[in-house]
C-alpha cells in the first residue's frame, strides 16, 4: 500500500508540470545572478553545471529531471572573474556578464563558497516530511467493515462468555444478620465467651463440579481506604532481619515494646470467621491450601518469618495466627492482605475438590466471629464452581453483546444513511466549501 | 591601495554644500577660541560625562580606575554560573509547574498520596528538558555572538604598526584602521580617511534602516594622522558623554597637542555601522562592547505567546477549576465520611488518629485531604504538556529550518525559525503589513525607458506592463462566450505562464547588465545623433553622466569602471550614460572626465567639466544641481529632481516639451516606475559670479540659520530652468513576489503595504504587485497641510481627514457591486492624524473594508503603530515582514516577525521570529508549515486534554469507592509513566508529523489555510467536545470495570481480583483507548507514528511484566505473568472497554466525514482515488476555485476584467476610478 500511494505521489508531478518545474528553476536562478552581482561583496566564481545538478532533487523522478538536464545541458560563457565585488555591485558592467547569456541559461555567478554549500540543507525524506506514508481513509466501506467487524467479534465473544458464566453454579448466602439473634449485635460479637456457631443450609439445584470455590464477601469493608492500605509492612513479611520495620504499620506497629510481626492495620483485622461445610450431613474437607497466588507465597512472604507478638496488644482486631507456621504458608492470610479494590469484596476461603449433585443439600457451619456489625457491614459465604471466566459474571457477555448490537446496527444505519439516504460520491467535490457557497 | 589614490584624493568639502560643514567654528576655531569655550561651555567631566579616554594609550584602560567593559559582547541569557538559579527560576514562573512544584514539595509531606519520587521524577524530567533546549538556545547565541567577537579588525600595535586584532580583544583608546565595506568594531572618533579632507561614508542601515549613505568628517587638527607611521607618538585625552543609547547626540571634546577641541556626532562612527566608498578611515575606540551605542540602543525583543497557546492557558484553568471542584467534593465527602463514618470503622483503629483523619476535628481532616486531593487529581493538568508542546515546536522549526524549498541558493540562507513557540500562529494569519524596499522589491534599479525632448524612447515593458499585456491577452479570449470553467482554465494557465516564462514569454533581453534594462535602437549605438533632437539628447545624456555625486572606481585587473553612488537611481542612470556612450570615467577635486564616443568624429574623446558648485540632493529639495563650466567656458546648470519640483521652475521658454513629458511620465508611472525629471540652465558669467558671491558667503556664514541661508540661495539659481526630459527607472521586484501575492490573497490573507516611499512610487509598486488594478476604487487620504506647525492648521487638517475618511467609508457602504474593491492609500502625515485615538477606529474600519492598503511615507515608529492598531483594532493574528532596522518595531509589534535576511543589515533578522530570504518564501512558511503546524499544535492539545481527564477523572471515581480517603487505584509507578512515557510519544508523533493533505496540496488549495484564522481546530466546541470525549472515555473505563471485576472470580482456579489487579487493569485500557484514539485522531503514518503509537501499548506491557518482576512492585509482583495474563477476562475486559470508549469517536468521525465532510476530508478522498490523475479537469477547476474571494493579486485583475466584460456584455457601464483627494 506505501509503495501505490508512493507512485502516485511521483506521479502528481508529470511531465507538463516538470517542464513548467524547469522554467521556474532556471528563472530563479537568473534572478539570483541579478542579485549576487548586486549585493554581495564577497568574491565569487562559477561553476552553473555543478550548482545546478545539484538543484535537481533527488526526489524527482527521473521524468522530471530530464527537462532539468536539458535546461542545464549548455553550459555558459562565464563570467569574468571581478575581485573587487563592489564593482558589480552599483553600476554593472557591460564585461561582467557575457551578452549573450540570457535568463534561460543558468547562472553564471553562481557561488562556490564551501559556507554556502554546507549551509544547505541536505534532502532527507525525514526534514522534507515527505516520508512514505499509509494514510488510512475513512471511507463509507471502511466505516462499514468496520463497525460489522466488530459487530461480528464481539457478538460471538458475547454469546460465549455469557454461556461461560451461566455455567457457573453459585450459592450464595448472606449471614451475618441471620446468626444473631439478640437486638445487640455488636455486644453479641464483642463478647468472646458466647458461642457463634451457627448453620446455613443450601439445596443445589445443578451439579456442582468440583473445584467448588467457597468465599467469605464481607460488605461495606473500606479495605481500600488509604489509611489501611498504607498500614504494612512488605519489607516485614519478606525479610527476617527487618522485623522492626514497622514505621508504616501505624497504629498497629508495636506492642510491649517489640514489634509486631504481622504488623499493620491490614494483618490486624484479618478475618476470622471459619466455615465447616457438611454435604448431606456428611463433613467434607475444604482445601485451604493454593488460595494465594504462588509469587505471592514464595517471594512476598517469608518461609522464614513467624507471627510474633500479634494481636498481643491492647485491642483485638481479628484472627489470630499459629506462630509455628511460617508466613508463606499462612495463605488465608496472605489472601487477606492482598487488599481488596471495592467495599464489598469476595475472598478465597478455600477449595472443596468433590463435586456436588444436584438436589444435595449443603450444611456450612460459621464460627461468626469477624465483627461487621460494628461498621454496619455484611458477611455472606458463597460457594461457586468456575468457568474459564472466572465466576457467575454476567455482566460482560452482556456487555459484548450490547457492543456488538450496537454496532451491528451502526452498521445498518450507516448502509442507509450512506447508500440511500445520503449517497455521497467519494470525492465528490461538490462538498468543498468553496462549492458549497454557492 | 591607499598610497596609490592618494594623488586623485577630493577634497569633498568643497563639493558638498550642506550638512558636512556644520559647525565649521568648531573646525576651524581649534586654536584659539575652541578650547575655552568648549571647557567652560560643555558640561564635559560633570556627571554624566565622566568618561576619560587617553587615545592611542589602551594600556591605560586595561587596569583601575579607566577600566571600561571590553568590546566583547554578549548578548546570552545564562553564563554558566547563572544558568542553573536563572533557568530554574524562569520554569517556576510558569504556573502550572509552580503548581507541581508546589505539589512535589507536598509529596515529601504524609498528606501526599503517592510515594514522593512519582511527583518529582516527572517535574524533574519536564523542567530538565525545558532547560536543555533553553541552554541549546541560549549556546546558539553564544556562537553567534563568538563570531561577531571573533571578527578581526587592523589596531595599532606601536610604533607605528598595524596588526589584526579580534574584535573582543579592542581596548578603549586603540586606534583602529577599517577597510572599505568593514564594518566599525565599536563607537569610534574618526581621525582621519583616504580622503584628504577627512570625510568619510557610512552606511547606518544596522541602525536606523537608512539606505542612503552619511557623511562623516574627521576633525581638521587629526587630518595629518593619515598614515600607519604617524600613530607612532600620536596621543591625545578625549573626555566625553558615559554610554547612552541615543544614536545622534555626542558631546565631548578632544584634547590634542595641549588644545581642546570640542567633537560632536559628525566624528564619531558607531558600531555596526559600515564604511562605504571610502578606502580606509583611522580612528580611535571611545566605547567598546555594550556601551557602544547600538548596544545601549538593543532592546530585548518582546516575548510573543501564540494565540493557541494562550487559549490553551484558558483550558488549563478550567482544568483547575475542575481540579479544584472535585478536590472539595472529595475533600468533603472525606470529612463527612470521617465525621460519620469513621468511628464504627474499628479496623482503622479511629481512636489512634492523628490530625490528618481526626474524626473529632473532620473539617481540620478535610482541609489537609483537600490539599491531598489536589495533588491526587493533579493528573488532570497535563504536567509534560508543555513540555511535550516544546519538543514538537523544535521539531517544527527543524522543518523550517530545514525546508530545501525555503532555501535561498543565492544567499546561501535557509529560512529560521528564530523562536519556536510561534509555529502555529503562522497557520493563523489574518492581516500581513509588508515593507516594500528590500521585501517586495530588490532595491535594484534598471534604466527601463526615458523621454527626450518630448520623444518618449524604451521599447522594454515593465512587469507591470507585461502582466497587463497578459491581463489583456486573457481578456481578449473571453470575448467570446466561453464557459466560466474554460475561463478559469485559461487563468490557470496564465499563472502557470507568469510564474514558469515570465521573461521568455516577453522580449528576450539582449543584455543583462545590471541597473540597465533599456532598449531602443533610436538611442543606442551612437544613433541618438541622427534624432532630430540630438541635441537636446546629447544634453540629456549628460546630465545623466554629470548630475551626481558618484565616484568610479577602476578595477584594475578588468580595467572597467564601477561606480560608487549614493543612491541605486544615480547607479543606474550612470550605467545608462556609460552605454549611450558617455562613461564618466573620472572625477577629481574639480572635475568631472567623461569618455564620450559619438560626439566628435575622432571616436572616443576624453572631455572634462569643471564643477563649480554642487548643490546635492536631499529629501526635502527632492532635486539636485551640478553648475559646472564646459571646456568651451560656458557655464551650465543641470538640475535633476522630481517632476513636479522641476516643472514649477522651469523657465517660460523650456517648457516646450512639458504637455509631452507629462504624458510620458504619466505612462511611466502607470507602467510601475520611478521618474526624474532633468532640466538645464545655461549661465551667464557674470550672473553666476554674483550668485556665486553670495552663495559663498551663506556657505561660510556661521549661526543656527545657515542651512536656511544655502537653501534660500540655492533655490535663487535654480530657477528658469529649461526641461530637457524624464528618466523611468523600474525598482525591480523581487522574485515571485506578485505570485506570492496573488496566493496569499487567495489564501485569505489581507495585506497591507507599509513603506517610507512617496506616494507615486507606492502605488506604482502596488500595481506591480497586483495589490491595485485598474476598475479598483481609490481612497487616497493625504493632508494638505505642509509644514505648518500652528494649531489651527494641523486642526484644519485633522479636520479634512476626518471628512476624507468619513467620505471613504460612505463610499464604501453605498458601494452595490459586490465585486468592487476599494483600495486604501495614505501617507504618513494624514497617518499621524489617523493613529490618534479618536481617529484610529474608523480609518481601521475603513482600512478593513478596502482589499488593499498602502501606508506611504511612513517612519519605523508609524509602521510599529499601524501595526499595532491592526492587531488589537482586528483582535486578528498580524504578521509583519521586513527587512531593515526601519521595520524592527513592526516585527516586534506584531503577532509574527518575519525578518528577510540575506540582503542587508541583520537587524531585522535578529529582531524577527522567522526569517525568511525571499518574499516569496512567505507563501510556503505560512500556507504549508503554518497550516500544519496550527492543526497540529491544536490537535495535539485537544488530545492532551482528552487523555488527562480520562486519566484523572478515573482516579476521582474511585475515590468515591474508597472513601475519598486518598488512595489510588494505581500504582505510583504507573502515574509516573502515564504522562512522561506511555502516551507522550504519540502525541508528541501527532504534532510533528502529522499531515492533513500534503504541501502541494496545501499550495494548490490555498483555501484550506482558512481553517486556521477560522480557528477550525481549536475552537470551544472543539475543545469541549474532546473533553466531554474524556469524560465519556473515562466514566466507561471506570464503572465498565468496576462491573466485570466487581466480586467475582476472574479467574477459573476462583481467585478474585484485587486493588492491583483492578488498577492494573483499568490502567491497560486506558493505556489502549487513548493510544487507539489517537490512532484514529491521525491521518498520517509514517513509520514512525507506527512506532510510536503501537510501541505505546507495547511498552506498557514490556513495563508491567519488568515491573512485576521486581518486588519492590508490592501487589503489582507478578501481576500480568500469573494473575492476569492468564486470564481471559483480563483481556476481554480490555478489548470491551478500548471499544466501548473508541466507538462514540469513531460514530463522530464518520458522520463527519460521510455527511457534512471538511475540505481537507474530499481533498484526502480524491487523492486516495487518484480522481485527481483521472479526472484532470475536475482537479484543475477545484484547484483554481479553491480560493477565497480576494479582490487583490494578479487572479483578480483577471476576474475583473471578465466581470468587466461580461458585464459590457449586459450593457453595463464600467466601474469608475474614483479618486478624493483632498
Amino acid at each position: 500500500m506505501l509503495l501505490v500511494l508512493l507512485s502516485i505521489h511521483k506521479r502528481e508531478k508529470g511531465p507538463s508540470e516538470s517542464v513548467k518545474r524547469a522554467h521556474q528553476k532556471s528563472r530563479i536562478t537568473w534572478g539570483r545572478s541579478h542579485r549576487v552581482a548586486c549585493h554581495h561583496r564577497a568574491p565569487v566564481s562559477v561553476s552553473p553545471v555543478a550548482t545546478s545538478n545539484s538543484l535537481i532533487p533527488r526526489r524527482l523522478s527521473l521524468t522530471v529531471a530530464l527537462p532539468l538536464l536539458y535546461s542545464t545541458a549548455h553550459p555558459k560563457p562565464l563570467a569574468v572573474h571581478h575581485p573587487d565585488p563592489t564593482l558589480s555591485r552599483r553600476a554593472g558592467d557591460p564585461h561582467l556578464l557575457s551578452p549573450s547569456s540570457s535568463p534561460e541559461q543558468m547562472d553564471p555567478s553562481e557561488s562556490d563558497g564551501d559556507a554556502r554549500k554546507t549551509n544547505k540543507p541536505k534532502y532527507s525524506k525525514f526534514t522534507q516530511q515527505e516520508l512514505p506514508a499509509c494514510k488510512p481513509l475513512l471511507t463509507p466501506g471502511i466505516v462499514i467493515t468496520a463497525f460489522l467487524l466488530i459487530a461480528f467479534l464481539f457478538i460471538p465473544i458475547g454469546v460465549v462468555t455469557l454461556n461461560a458464566s451461566l455455567q457457573v453454579v453459585e450459592l450464595a448466602e448472606r449471614y451475618d444478620m441471620t446468626c444473631v439473634h439478640t437486638d445487640d449485635k455488636i455486644g453479641f460479637i464483642q463478647n468472646s465467651k458466647i458461642d457463634k456457631t451457627c448453620t446455613l443450609n443450601f439445596t443445589v439445584h445443578k451439579h456442582m463440579k468440583s473445584p467448588i470455590h467457597v468465599y467469605y464477601q464481607i460488605g461495606n469493608f473500606y479495605q481500600n481506604h488509604r489509611r489501611y492500605v498504607k498500614s504494612r509492612s512488605d519489607k516485614q513479611l519478606r525479610y527476617k532481619n527487618a522485623a522492626h520495620l514497622t514505621k508504616e504499620c501505624y497504629p498497629e506497629d508495636n506492642a510491649h515494646g517489640a514489634p509486631i510481626v504481622p504488623c499493620g492495620l491490614v494483618a490486624w483485622s484479618f478475618f476470622n470467621d471459619t466455615y465447616t461445610v457438611k454435604v448431606n450431613g456428611e463433613t467434607i474437607e475444604v482445601n485451604k491450601k493454593d488460595i494465594a497466588w504462588e509469587s505471592d507465597k514464595n517471594n512476598k512472604f517469608g518461609s522464614d518469618i513467624y507471627p510474633s507478638n500479634f494481636q498481643k496488644g491492647g485491642l483485638i482486631g481479628g484472627a489470630k495466627l499459629n506462630e509455628s507456621i511460617p508466613l508463606s504458608e499462612q495463605e488465608d492470610l496472605i489472601v487477606w492482605m492482598r487488599t481488596a479494590a471495592l467495599p464489598t469484596f469476595r475472598k478465597l476461603y478455600g477449595r472443596i475438590e468433590k463435586d456436588i449433585m444436584a438436589n444435595d443439600t449443603i450444611t456450612v457451619v460459621i464460627q461468626n466471629n469477624y465483627n461487621t456489625y460494628s461498621i454496619g457491614g455484611s458477611k455472606s459465604v458463597v460457594l461457586s464452581t468456575a468457568s474459564w471466566i472466572g465466576g457467575r459474571n454476567n455482566f460482560i457477555g452482556i456487555a459484548y453483546l450490547t457492543i456488538g448490537g450496537l454496532c451491528l446496527s451502526l452498521a445498518l444505519g450507516f448502509i442507509v444513511v450512506l447508500y440511500m439516504v445520503k449517497p455521497r460520491t467519494l470525492g465528490d467535490p461538490l462538498y468543498m466549501s468553496w462549492n458549497r457557497d454557492e | 591601495m591607499a598610497r596609490a589614490r592618494k594623488r586623485d584624493r577630493l577634497r569633498w568639502s568643497k563639493l558638498y554644500t550642506f550638512s558636512c560643514f556644520r559647525h565649521p567654528h568648531t573646525d576651524e576655531g581649534g586654536g584659539g577660541g575652541g578650547g575655552p569655550s568648549a571647557a567652560s561651555g560643555s558640561p564635559v567631566g560633570g556627571p554624566g560625562f565622566s568618561r576619560v579616554v587617553h587615545c592611542n594609550n589602551s594600556i591605560l584602560h586595561r587596569r583601575k580606575p579607566l577600566k571600561y567593559p571590553t568590546n566583547y559582547i554578549s548578548t546570552t541569557k545564562y553564563n554558566v554560573l547563572t544558568f542553573l538559579p536563572k533557568a530554574i527560576f524562569e520554569q517556576f514562573r510558569r504556573v502550572a509547574n509552580l503548581y507541581f512544584l508546589l505539589t512535589a514539595i507536598l509529596s515529601l509531606t504524609p498528606v501526599c498520596p503517592f510515594s514522593p519520587v512519582s511527583m518529582i521524577a516527572p517535574l524533574a524530567f519536564v523542567v530538565g528538558l525545558s532547560m536543555i533546549k533553553e541552554a541549546l538556545e541560549d549556546w546558539r547565541r553564544f556562537m553567534q555572538d563568538m563570531k561577531v567577537n571573533n571578527r578581526k579588525v587592523s589596531v595599532h600595535k606601536g610604533d607605528g604598526e598595524f596588526g589584526f586584532r579580534h574584535w573582543e580583544d579592542l581596548c578603549v583608546g586603540d586606534v583602529v584602521r577599517v577597510e572599505k565595506d568593514q564594518f566599525f568594531p565599536a563607537d569610534l572618533l574618526l581621525l582621519s580617511s583616504s580622503y584628504e579632507d577627512g570625510i568619510c561614508y557610512v552606511e547606518t542601515m544596522n541602525l536606523d534602516g537608512e539606505t542612503n549613505l552619511k557623511l562623516k568628517r574627521s576633525l581638521e587638527v587629526t587630518l595629518p594622522l593619515e598614515e600607519d607611521e604617524t600613530y607612532k607618538d600620536f596621543r591625545g585625552v578625549i573626555r566625553c558623554e558615559d554610554p547612552n543609547p541615543s544614536l545622534y547626540t555626542f558631546i565631548g571634546n578632544l584634547e590634542y597637542e595641549r588644545q581642546i577641541y570640542s567633537i560632536d556626532p559628525f566624528q564619531i562612527l558607531l558600531r555596526d555601522s559600515k564604511l562605504r566608498n571610502t578606502a580606509f578611515i583611522y580612528g580611535v575606540v571611545i566605547f567598546t562592547g555594550h556601551d557602544s551605542k547600538v548596544m545601549q540602543n538593543s532592546t530585548e525583543s518582546p516575548s510573543k505567546r501564540s494565540r493557541i497557546e494562550k487559549k490553551m492557558d484558558l483550558v488549563i484553568y478550567i482544568l483547575f477549576t475542575v481540579l479544584v471542584l472535585i478536590s472539595l467534593i472529595s475533600s468533603i465527602g472525606f470529612a463527612v465520611r470521617i465525621k460519620l463514618d469513621l468511628p464504627r470503622w474499628w479496623y482503622l483503629q479511629p481512636e489512634k488518629s492523628n490530625k490528618l483523619d481526626d474524626p473529632t476535628r473532620p473539617a481540620l481532616s478535610g482541609i489537609f485531604h483537600l490539599i491531598t486531593a489536589l495533588i491526587l487529581y493533579g493528573y488532570l493538568i497535563p504536567i509534560s504538556l508543555y513540555v511535550s508542546i516544546e519538543v514538537v515546536k523544535v521539531a517544527q522549526a527543524h522543518f523550517i529550518n530545514q525546508d530545501l524549498h525555503m532555501f535561498d541558493e543565492e544567499t546561501g540562507n535557509t529560512a529560521q525559525a528564530r523562536t519556536s513557540n510561534l509555529n502555529e500562529e503562522l497557520g493563523q494569519v489574518h492581516t500581513i503589513l509588508s515593507d516594500k524596499t528590500g521585501t517586495l522589491t530588490c532595491n535594484q534599479m534598471d534604466f527601463l525607458k526615458c523621454s527626450i525632448a518630448g520623444v518618449s524612447y524604451g521599447v522594454r515593458a515593465s512587469e507591470v506592463e507585461r502582466a497587463a499585456a497578459k491581463q489583456m491577452a486573457s481578456g481578449a479570449a473571453d470575448d467570446q462566450d466561453i464557459s466560466l470553467e474554460d475561463v478559469w482554465e485559461n487563468t490557470e494557465d496564465e499563472i502557470q505562464l507568469l510564474e514558469g516564462v515570465n521573461f521568455s514569454a516577453g522580449n528576450t533581453p539582449k543584455t543583462s547588465i545590471k541597473g540597465f534594462s533599456f532598449e531602443d535602437n533610436r538611442l543606442m549605438q551612437g544613433n541618438w545623433t541622427k534624432e532630430p533632437n540630438s541635441n537636446m539628447v546629447l544634453l540629456f545624456f549628460r546630465i545623466l553622466a554629470l548630475c551626481h555625486t558618484a565616484i568610479p572606481e577602476v578595477n584594475e585587473e578588468t580595467g572597467a569602471l564601477t561606480y560608487e553612488a549614493e543612491s541605486p537611481d544615480e547607479g543606474a542612470f550612470l550605467v545608462a550614460a556609460r552605454e549611450f556612450g558617455f562613461e564618466f570615467s573620472k572625477r577629481t577635486q574639480s572635475s568631472i572626465f567623461i569618455k564620450e564616443k559619438y560626439t566628435s568624429s575622432n571616436g572616443t574623446i576624453e572631455r572634462e567639466f569643471k564643477i563649480l558648485n554642487l548643490l546635492e540632493f536631499n529629501s526635502k529639495r527632492k532635486r539636485m544641481t551640478v553648475i559646472l563650466k564646459d571646456e568651451d567656458d560656458r557655464i551650465f546648470l543641470l538640475c535633476k529632481g522630481a517632476d513636479t519640483i522641476i516643472f514649477d521652475r522651469l523657465a517660460k521658454n523650456g517648457r516646450l516639451y512639458e504637455p509631452d513629458t507629462t504624458k510620458h511620465l504619466n505612462e511611466y508611472g502607470e507602467a510601475g516606475l520611478r521618474t526624474l525629471a532633468l532640466s538645464y540652465r545655461m549661465l551667464e558669467e557674470s550672473e553666476y559670479a554674483s550668485w556665486n558671491a553670495e552663495f559663498l558667503q551663506a556657505k561660510t556664514s556661521i549661526g543656527p540659520d545657515r542651512e536656511l541661508q544655502l537653501e534660500r540661495v540655492a533655490d535663487l539659481i535654480e530657477r528658469e530652468l529649461i526641461l530637457v526630459g524624464a528618466t523611468a527607472v523600474e525598482d525591480k521586484l523581487q522574485t515571485g513576489v506578485p505570485q506570492c501575492i496573488d496566493r496569499l490573497a487567495q489564501a485569505g490573507l489581507k495585506i497591507w503595504v507599509l513603506t517610507g516611499d512617496k506616494m507615486e512610487t507606492a502605488i506604482n509598486i502596488g500595481y506591480a504587485c497586483s495589490l491595485l488594478r485598474q476598475g479598483m476604487k481609490r481612497i487616497s487620504l493625504s493632508t494638505t497641510a505642509g509644514d505648518q506647525v500652528a494649531q489651527d492648521a494641523q486642526k484644519a487638517a485633522k479636520e479634512s481627514l476626518m471628512l476624507q475618511i468619513a467620505n471613504g467609508s460612505q463610499m464604501v457602504k453605498l458601494e452595490k457591486d459586490p465585486d468592487a474593491a476599494f483600495a486604501l492609500i495614505i501617507d504618513g502625515k494624514a497617518l499621524t492624524f489617523a493613529l490618534e485615538d479618536d481617529m484610529k477606529h474608523m480609518f481601521l474600519n475603513l482600512a478593513t473594508e478596502c482589499a488593499s492598503v498602502i501606508c506611504c511615507r511612513v517612519s519605523p515608529r508609524q509602521k510599529a503603530l499601524v501595526t499595532r492598531l491592526v492587531k488589537e483594532g482586528l483582535g486578528k493574528t498580524t504578521l509583519a515582514i521586513g527587512d531593515g532596522a526601519n521595520d524592527v518595531g513592526m516585527i516586534q509589534e506584531a503577532d509574527i516577525g518575519v525578518g528577510i535576511s540575506g540582503v542587508e543589515g541583520m537587524q531585522a533578522v535578529m529582531a524577527s521570529d522567522f526569517s525568511i530570504s525571499q518574499f516569496r518564501f512567505l507563501e510556503r512558511l505560512l500556507v504549508v508549515h503554518g497550516h500544519w503546524c496550527y492543526k497540529r499544535i491544536a490537535q495535539m492539545i485537544c488530545y492532551f486534554f482528552y487523555k488527562n481527564i480520562t486519566f484523572g477523572l478515573t482516579i476521582f471515581y474511585f475515590e468515591a469507592f474508597a472513601g475519598f480517603s486518598g488512595q489510588s487505584v494505581y500504582d505510583d509507578w504507573f502515574m509516573l509513566l502515564f504522562n512522561v512515557v506511555l502516551t507522550s510519544l504519540p502525541v508528541i508523533s501527532l504534532g510533528v508529523f502529522e499531515q492533513d493533505v500534503s504541501a502541494e496540496i496545501c499550495l494548490q488549495f490555498p483555501a484550506l489555510y482558512q481553517q486556521g484564522p477560522n480557528n477550525l481546530f481549536f475552537d470551544w466546541y472543539r475543545i469541549l467536545g474532546w473533553m466531554g470525549n474524556g469524560l465519556y472515555s473515562s466514566l466507561a473505563i471506570f464503572f465498565l470495570n468496576i462491573c466485570i471485576f466487581y466480586d467475582q472470580a476472574i479467574r477459573s482456579g476462583g481467585q478474585t481480583a484485587d486493588m492491583a489487579s483492578v488498577g492494573t487493569t483499568m490502567f491497560s485500557c486506558i493505556i489502549w483507548a487513548v493510544n487507539i484514539q489517537i490512532a484514529l485522531t491521525m491521518s498520517h503514518f509514517t513509520w514512525i507514528q507506527h512506532v510510536f503509537v503501537w510501541g505505546s501499548i507495547g511498552t506498557w506491557y514490556v513495563f508491567i511484566i519488568a515491573y512485576g518482576m521486581a518486588l519492590k512492585s508490592r501487589d503489582n509482583y507478578q501481576i500480568m505473568l500469573e494473575v492476569l495474563g492468564p486470564a481471559p477476562l483480563y483481556w476481554a475486559a480490555t478489548l470491551l472497554v478500548t471499544a466501548a470508549c473508541n466507538i462514540p469517536y469513531l460514530i463522530h468521525i464518520s458522520y463527519q466525514r460521510s455527511c457534512n465532510p471538511l475540505d481537507h476530508h474530499v481533498i484526502q478522498e480524491i487523492k486516495y482515488l487518484r480522481k485527481d490523475v483521472e479526472d484532470e479537469t475536475m482537479w484543475k477547476r477545484e484547484r483554481s476555485k479553491a480560493r477565497q474571494r480576494t479582490k487583490i493579486g494578479f487572479t483578480a485583475r483577471v476576474d475583473a476584467k471578465i466581470k468587466q466584460i461580461k458585464g459590457r456584455l449586459h450593457k453595463k457601464s464600467p466601474s469608475l476610478t474614483i479618486h478624493t483627494v483632498a
